[in-house]
């Protein structure tokens, strides 16, 4: 049993973990909140005015954050449908005996280590560029027109982009899972007869279903904050066409230096990932029981 | 029992599986060759893939342009360091909440686990201008202040999850026998915790040193990493396919044999011990 002394040891243990961690937050946050009701530009000095809801109202009429928020939406509905669809399907394929298994587990992890500028430039210039990319060789080879992704369909192409940095972490997570399931189970349903659908829906998605709301979660997290992708690829661009709510504040505050509005836009980010979070927290809250 | 699968199916499954394997990796072995190519020849069409004069030109030229070294050092300091530092910090923590648990460790730990999900871009200003302000902007320490806070929830719960399956039982034996804190720590707890703090310390390392939020937000020349190294190629020299292939090659080789081997801790660490 733990006496007094241990427990007063602990929490001298815990300290510097729980006192770094709330600075990091509070201070941040307490700026945030402090500069997003004032009228605060670094390209114009001198006093920083109280101007109350001012930058609110001016960050969620502009007609960009409308843009952005569902960009954002599109780009976490997008990448989360491939990847969790795309998982499912791979590791349910990784799970089953074949040659090799630990090599081919290798090659569909491997995009989850790339760093997201090189992906991101690798796909744009290698393979996405109209002129010399890979994608616009094999469309003349067949004797179609090239397809410029990053000018038609900028969004979309991110979104390919990201999905294809996330597929390897979905399909991990979802193998992980699918080898805890217990193999006779599916014998025994086989032997009743039921076939490879029925067994895939009443045996392999329930057991599943708590690892694909974790996918999906977490993803979310990441993806809510996606920045790098963005940056080499569009610039958020053209006009608002990728720009999602993570690169609408950067753009704000580090390229137009409005720290206030900036600041409201990030206390709207704040908020939006709250709402996800609190799901994730309680997934992973019920856990810890156990 | 293992079903017995017909070599039929297993040739099947193989050849499915394989053909998926190569296509998501396909980008990164195209990456790698194009690095060997001349400029002429990696945008031939149609494409070459094995047949061409190997060289490695474009690394010295990559190296010789833009001191790939000097990024790779920045890198390998700012993701180690700020993995160091995370440890020790919260070594003590996961090890006083996994032995020494008292009512308030989940509502602690959730709270940490809280801090990660803040959205980066919702503290970007005031980081920007306390670094501006503190002369931080730009410097090797200053991002491993930044990697260190941000990953020390992840750390802190990986070892939490660790020290967790270390039977308690032990260190109650060692301390009946008259072991001091110190012996305990020293003689048995370390050697059965040095695994999971390996395998935190990898995971950590790749997570950092593909961090691409803070590293090209807060740094210009001086502190760059590989991150803003590569995005530095955005344009218009990304139309260099081999010397972009090149130094993309660089910067992802290393994480990327470090990562294979940490396949498994991967899942742990990145579902906070929710997908084991």
């Amino acid at each position: 049993m733990a006496t007094k002394a241990s427990r007063s040891a602990a929490r001298v243990m815990i300290a510097p973990s729980v006192i770094l961690l709330l600075g990091w937050m509070l201070i941040p946050l307490a700026l945030t909140l402090y500069f997003s009701v004032l009228r605060y530009n670094l390209l114009m000095p001198g006093a920083n005015p109280f101007i109350g809801v001012e930058n609110y109202t001016y960050f969620l009429t502009d007609p960009a954050f409308r843009d952005a928020i569902v960009n954002t939406l599109l780009l976490v509905g997008g990448v989360l449908t491939v990847t969790v669809l795309g998982g499912i399907g791979l590791a349910i394929l990784l799970d089953q005996p074949m040659w090799g298994q630990g090599i081919v587990r290798i090659l569909v992890i491997a995009p989850f280590f790339v760093m997201p500028t090189v992906s991101a430039l690798v796909w744009k210039n290698m393979f996405m560029n109209p002129v010399n990319g890979l994608f616009a060789h094999m469309a003349t080879a067949i004797g179609l027109q090239p397809f410029d992704f990053f000018a038609v369909a900028p969004l979309a192409s991110i979104i390919g982009i990201v999905s294809w940095q996330w597929l390897p972490f979905a399909t991990l997570i979802l193998l992980t899972a699918m080898q805890s399931l217990d193999s006779e189970q599916l014998e025994a349903a086989e032997m009743d007869g039921a076939g490879p659908l029925a067994r895939f829906r009443h045996i392999m998605l329930p057991h599943m279903a708590r690892a694909i709301t974790v996918v999906i979660l977490i993803q979310t997290i990441f993806l809510l904050s996606i920045f790098a992708e963005i940056l080499v690829t569009t610039n958020g661009g053209p006009g608002t066409a990728s720009t999602n709510l993570t690169f609408l504040v950067y753009a704000e505050s580090l390229l137009r230096f409005d720290v206030g509005t900036g600041s409201a836009g990030g206390v709207v980010a704040i908020v939006l990932a709250n709402i996800v979070a609190i799901f994730l927290m309680r997934m992973i809250g019920k856990n810890l029981d156990t | 029992m293992a079903r017995a699968i017909s070599s039929r199916r297993m040739a099947l499954n193989t050849a499915i599986a394989w053909t998926i394997g190569a296509m998501i990796f396909f980008p990164i072995l195209w990456t790698f060759l194009t690095s060997f190519k001349t400029e002429a020849q990696a945008i031939a069409d149609p494409p070459i893939f094995f047949l061409f004069d190997w060289t490695t030109e474009n690394y010295t030229t990559v190296q010789e342009r833009s001191d790939y070294f000097r990024h790779f050092r920045n890198s390998v300091i700012i993701s180690v360091g700020s993995t160091i530092i995370g440890l020790a910090i919260a070594i003590p923590a996961a090890w006083s909440m996994a032995f020494v648990p008292s009512r308030h460790t989940k509502n602690i730990l959730m709270w940490m686990l809280s801090t990660k999900m803040l959205p980066p871009v919702g503290v970007l200003v005031p980081i920007y201008l306390i670094f501006r302000d503190l002369k931080l902007l730009d410097t090797q320490f200053g991002l491993i202040i930044v990697l260190t806070l941000i990953n020390l929830p992840i750390i802190v719960w990986m070892l939490y999850t660790y020290f967790k399956e270390i039977p308690g039982e032990i260190l109650e034996a060692a301390r009946m026998d008259g072991a001091t804190l110190r012996s305990e720590v020293l003689y048995i707890l370390l050697p059965m915790a040095i695994p999971g703090i390996a395998s935190t310390m990898l995971l950590n390392i790749i997570l950092a040193w593909n961090e691409a939020f803070w590293t090209l937000n807060l740094t210009a020349a001086k502190a760059a990493p590989l991150t803003a190294f590569i995005a530095s190629y955005s344009s218009p020299e990304g139309l260099f396919y081999a010397k972009l292939s090149a130094a993309s090659t660089m910067a992802i080789a290393p994480i990327l044999i470090m990562g294979w081997f940490s396949q498994k801790q991967l899942v742990r660490g990145l579902t906070f011990g929710a997908v084991k």
